[in-house]
């Protein structure tokens, strides 16, 4: 296998490019994915049956915690990237462990938030307007669930081999994937949370 | 000119119906299948030219290049595209989807109004509402209701509100008008007039379950006096429809024709207003939107 | 559950189908055990990596598939063919019509496509493998259970039965209450998943590994047409994932999207299946149109006409349709404005598509015309598939769909648009790469009697059907009395369905007559054509290409070929890497098919552990160290050698 010395790591060889450029490609598929969800979700929005509306269910608190633990994370894995490009394995370690653990808590709050919102009898069975919104919510909260495996089980390889063209790129790949649920985040915290409580 | 155009048009629709019994969808009682009608002709008439066109040429191809023909050293030549060509066969298309899209959005408009001519009288609204595998007709003027028939005065801008108590269907009298979807949560309209008196084969549509296929009714016009007449006697003779009986009817199931002097519409409203299917205390009109 | 909800019973076709399931499932490990193939099958086919065997395996599941969902058609002719036939009742006449729309679409026009992108991409851009051949395996066989997986609802639980665009609220738990529409939205969604990875491959293997010198305005136009297809997967394909997952909810979890309560819209479901329907069916013919385009270039023995308006026209068509979703219901009462919009874009697909036609119409045009059978297909393509597009225009403007929708005219339309465009394409392209990939061309004159076969069968099944709709024929009807008038153009159309039988037939008689007799074909080039694929000996090795060709043009193997320049530089082989066979897709396929079934029938702890295994299979794929092997510059020479006879 070719190694090109002269870009970094992740890129180094011809088929670490090609993964990323896939990984580019599936994330646009992704945004497909996600869009559709949002389109689903205004589209019935509105349609709350006898159901709770989103102004009464939505609270302020827990999701200002996942926004900044989330937006955090996003921010710790792109130090971890910078620490990688250094060769610091250390560091990058350190900070693709911050990570998941700060995507750790994003899911407890989230699943804390679930069982609030199932407790004041606000389901997904309820009314349409909720299917969406949990779909919408679950969609992305089994995605950071994915993250957490997928990312502990890139962190015990690159502690196992090192920081590698293969380790680094499948690392790279998914600070990819963690930004972009961020991205998305920021969307339903905007769109949905924000304009809900409006 | 018109004459012309009226002779190619009857030609088409002979050789379409086998003359003594022209096709459901050309033989037209009323205005609007009427519309449609000739709005299938006129674009039957341009996408022959459009095949004739393609035919002649490919003809043409095959029987002047094929290798048998040609010697044994002809080398065919290479050639990159012509600008000119390519300019014609866009330029033809486009003028053609012009005129088919006015010859649309035109006959669009008018099947989804009253027809013209018929616009300054009140037309009559019969509410058409499905459930599996039957069609009930209620005709709040009246205060009767039928099942699996449906009888209309002629000459009489008629207005069906649509909706199901079940899957999607739709309702479709070939010979006076074109057909429209019965959902569960909003209404439809179709316009409609019928010109002759006679009967109809209504039916629906759309794919909707075990017995579809049998879902058809009678929609018969009548002459004014005789429509009122029949009122009259449904007024007189029929038993009321309780709400017991309706939800009896809407159990599934194939039924033959029946008859009511009152309405379900008092205990069981459409899906229109305040009642629309997927807003509760919410005054956003979503119909629209969709 | 009583074992008579699981096993569907009481007619003796579904008991003939068991009987023959058993049969067969007997008859293969027997016979894999008698001529001691297991070990075959495993080593070469149920591992590989290799495009081109992915390929094969793909274009003979669609085969499969193709009579499957064959049979289906012969029934339901069979049934419509006289008034108020008995040969079946509605709910399996139902259950038919949904599973050939299905199996038809899905499982056998897609994965034939892809089968022949498998086979021919990378050859004809002179790469030794597609950008991710792993995912390639694990595409195909998510795409395989899937199928297998729809195929079973028959005898076990079930088919789908609310039509394959299955509206809400018909196929809602309470109007459908078998099954079978779960195996609908588990099925569809395991096989889209691995056709939205095909996407990605395809996107990314024409993109970054096409030979130096090709330019992307010098490719060749298959692979043109396969690339936007590949966009439009991309693109399209997760709305079905967002679609068929909703599906799955609302029936199997209680959720309200599209009830009738609750807030619910059963119309959301037809705007998100269409979304992503209507580019389905460019997903299919677009790589149609490049076949044709290889076929009739190679057997005019001229370049393609208008190269460039080709491809701009592929774009134009890929861009429209995601814009014309709304023509699948016009019925449904939006207002003259949104009807008439849709009712514009969707006739301007026409414009690109015309423009098609006349290019292929002049590539033809002081050609040297060869009536090959791939070029009997190709030719017979545009004639017919014109009546399509000219229907489809018809069907276009809004206030005459109120009169053809749900009508035996759509019927018609849209096997004209269908069948003359992706069946016959795939087809055709199946003679044309079949001597590449076997070493041997099928014959020449069993070719011809089945072509002749299909093309006049196909007009005589499905023109009647035009007449019908227009005499107020309407789809999916089980039945109908005899005083409608329709029974003899019902008839007529059966007669063509036998037809279409007989030649199909044939076909399979041909590839089992020319793998005994046909000659061996020795210069890998036997049409004479102009891409790529045609410079690597026949059958292709392994790597593909000894050395990866360097090219300056289009065409230019053509040209290589005239002036008797080679496409390669003088240097000798140079190892070639490539990747290793691997267990783990198929056994990632087989978990995903036990995880779909256990979720068909809401076995929860079942399906919990089938999903923990495929997370297992995915872990494993993430640990291990797999970097591929070498072949040696002697394995090289030695199987050059071999395929192209001694060199001088």
């Amino acid at each position: 296998m070719k190694i090109d010395h002269s870009l970094p790591l992740e890129y180094s060889t011809e088929e670490n490019r090609l993964k990323i450029l896939g990984f580019w490609i599936f994330l646009g598929a992704e945004i497909v994915l996600f869009s559709t969800l949002f389109a689903v979700y205004f589209t019935l929005q509105h349609n709350v049956g006898n159901g709770p509306a989103g102004s009464h269910i939505f609270e302020l608190t827990p999701v200002m915690i996942e926004t900044i633990v989330l937006l955090s994370s996003s921010f710790t894995i792109g130090l971890g990237v910078h620490a990688m490009r250094l060769g610091n394995k250390k560091a990058m370690m350190t900070f693709f462990g911050i990570t998941l653990l700060l995507g750790l808590v994003f899911l407890g709050v989230e699943i804390t938030e679930f069982v609030t919102y199932i407790h004041e009898g606000a389901t997904m069975q309820t009314s349409a307007f909720l299917s969406a919104l949990f779909t919408l919510l679950g969609t992305h909260g089994m995605h950071v669930t994915f993250g957490l495996l997928w990312g502990s089980a890139i962190l015990m390889q690159v502690k196992k081999r090192g920081l590698t063209p293969e380790t680094a790129n499948k690392s790279f790949i998914f600070s990819l994937y963690w930004h972009f649920l961020d991205v998305v985040w920021i969307f339903i915290f905007s769109f949905v949370y924000l304009k809900g409580m409006m | 000119m018109k004459k012309k155009w009226l002779l190619i048009s009857s030609f088409l629709v002979m050789i379409l119906s086998g003359c003594d019994n022209p096709l459901l969808i050309f033989d037209t009682k009323g205005p609007q299948a009427k519309t449609i009608s000739d709005t299938i002709i006129f674009s039957i008439i341009v996408m022959a030219v459009v095949l004739f066109v393609v035919y002649v040429l490919f003809t043409f191809m095959l029987v002047k290049y094929r290798a048998s023909k040609t010697d044994d050293e002809y080398e065919p030549p290479y050639e990159e595209g012509s600008k000119w060509l390519e300019i014609t066969w866009i330029t033809i298309p486009v003028i053609i989807v012009v005129i088919l899209s006015v010859v649309t959005v035109r006959s669009t408009i008018d099947v989804e109004s009253t027809p013209k001519a018929y616009a300054h009288e009140k037309p009559l609204i019969v509410y058409a509402s499905s459930s599996n595998w039957k069609w009930h007709f209620s005709y709040p003027e009246e205060g009767i209701e039928t099942v699996n028939y449906v009888n209309i005065p002629e000459d009489r801008p008629i207005e069906f509100k649509l909706y199901s108590y079940g899957p999607i269907t739709s309702l479709w009298i070939p010979q006076l008008a074109g057909q429209k979807y019965a959902m569960s949560d909003m209404v439809t309209t179709i316009h409609l007039v019928a010109d002759t008196p006679g009967s109809y084969m209504g039916k629906n549509s759309n794919f909707s379950g075990k017995d579809f296929a049998h879902m058809e009714f009678e929609a018969q016009v009548l002459t004014a006096k005789d429509y009122d007449e029949w009122v009259q006697d449904v007024k007189d003779t029929a038993p009321t429809l309780t709400e017991e009986e309706f939800t009896h009817l809407l159990e599934p199931g194939v039924l033959g024709r029946k008859t009511y002097s009152s309405t379900h519409l008092q205990f069981s409203p459409a899906p229109e207003g305040e009642h629309a299917g997927h807003h509760h205390g919410d005054d956003m009109d979503m119909h629209g939107e969709q | 559950m009583k074992w008579d909800e699981f096993f569907v019973t009481g007619e003796p076709m579904i008991y003939a189908a068991m009987v023959s399931i058993v049969l067969v499932s007997i008859a293969i490990p027997v016979g894999l055990t008698y001529f001691k193939k297991w070990g075959y099958l495993w080593r070469h086919w149920l591992t590989t990596v290799d495009h081109k065997k992915i390929g094969v395996m793909y274009i003979i599941a669609a085969l499969l598939m193709l009579f499957r969902g064959g049979v289906d058609a012969l029934l339901m002719r069979a049934q419509t063919a006289i008034p108020d036939n008995g040969l079946l009742d509605g709910q399996h006449y139902n259950e038919i019509f949904t599973t050939h729309g299905i199996i038809m679409i899905l499982f056998m026009a897609m994965p034939f496509i892809i089968g022949l992108m498998n086979v021919v991409i990378p050859l004809q851009i002179g790469a030794r493998d597609v950008a991710f051949p792993r995912l390639n395996a694990v595409s195909f066989w998510l795409f395989f259970f899937g199928a297998m997986l729809l195929n079973i609802s028959f005898v076990i639980g079930g088919s789908p039965d609310a039509g394959w665009t299955a509206y809400f609220p018909l196929a809602s738990v309470e109007f459908s209450p078998t099954v079978g529409n779960n195996y609908y939205s588990l099925a569809l969604q395991i096989a889209g998943i691995g056709t939205l990875m095909t996407g990605i491959n395809f996107l990314v293997t024409i993109l970054k590994m096409r030979a130096p010198g090709m330019k992307l305005m010098k490719m060749p136009m298959f692979t043109w047409s396969i690339l936007i297809t590949s966009i439009i997967i991309v693109f399209a394909f997760p709305v079905l994932t967002v679609a068929l997952a909703l599906m799955m909810l609302d029936r199997q979890f209680g959720t309200q999207f599209f009830a009738m309560q609750n807030g619910g819209m059963d119309m959301l479901w037809a705007n998100l299946f269409w979304v992503w329907g209507h580019p389905e069916v460019y997903i299919v013919i677009l790589p149609a149109f490049g076949i044709y385009s290889e076929i009739i270039a190679t057997f005019a023995k001229k370049n393609l006409y208008g190269y460039k308006s080709m491809v701009y026209s592929m774009v134009a068509i890929s861009l429209l349709s995601f814009l014309v979703w709304v023509h699948h219901f016009y019925t449904m009462g939006h207002g003259v404005m949104v009807n008439s919009v849709f009712s514009i874009t969707t006739m301007a697909i026409a414009i690109p598509t015309g423009v098609k036609i006349f290019n292929w119409l002049f590539t033809l045009r002081k050609g040297k015309i060869s009536f090959t059978t791939p070029m009997l297909y190709s030719l017979a393509f545009i004639p017919i598939f014109t009546i399509g597009g000219v229907t489809g225009v018809m069907l276009a403007m809004a206030s005459a769909d109120y009169q053809y929708h749900n009508t035996m005219f759509l019927v018609a339309h849209f096997h004209y648009v269908l069948i003359p465009g992706t069946v016959f394409a795939v087809i055709a392209g199946f003679h044309y790469w079949f001597p590449k990939l076997f070493g041997f061309k099928l014959n020449e004159r069993l070719g011809k009697w089945s072509f002749w076969f299909i093309a006049i069968s196909f007009n005589v099944t499905f023109f009647p059907l035009f007449i019908l709709g227009l005499n107020g024929m309407t789809r999916r009807m089980y039945t109908y009395s005899e005083s409608t008038g329709y029974g003899p153009l019902n008839m007529l159309s059966m007669v063509g369905a036998l037809g279409l039988t007989i030649g199909f037939i044939l076909l399979v008689y041909n590839i089992y007559w020319s793998t005994r007799y046909q000659p061996r074909e020795v210069t890998g080039d036997p049409w004479d054509a102009r891409s790529l694929e045609w410079s690597t000996p026949s059958p292709v090795p392994e790597y593909n290409f000894a050395k990866v060709p360097v090219i300056d043009t289009l065409d230019a193997f053509w040209y290589s070929k005239k002036e008797g320049k080679p496409l390669t530089d003088e240097d000798d082989y140079e190892p070639i890497h490539m990747p290793n066979n691997n267990g783990q897709p198929f056994i990632m396929g087989v978990f995903f098919f036990f995880f779909g079934f256990f979720m068909v029938f809401s076995w929860w702890i079942p399906a919990i552990i089938a999903g923990l295994f495929i997370l297992g299979t995915m872990a494993y794929r993430s640990f291990e160290k797999d970097h591929g092997h070498y072949i040696s510059v002697g394995e090289i020479e030695r199987t050059e050698n071999a395929l192209r006879g001694e060199k001088e």
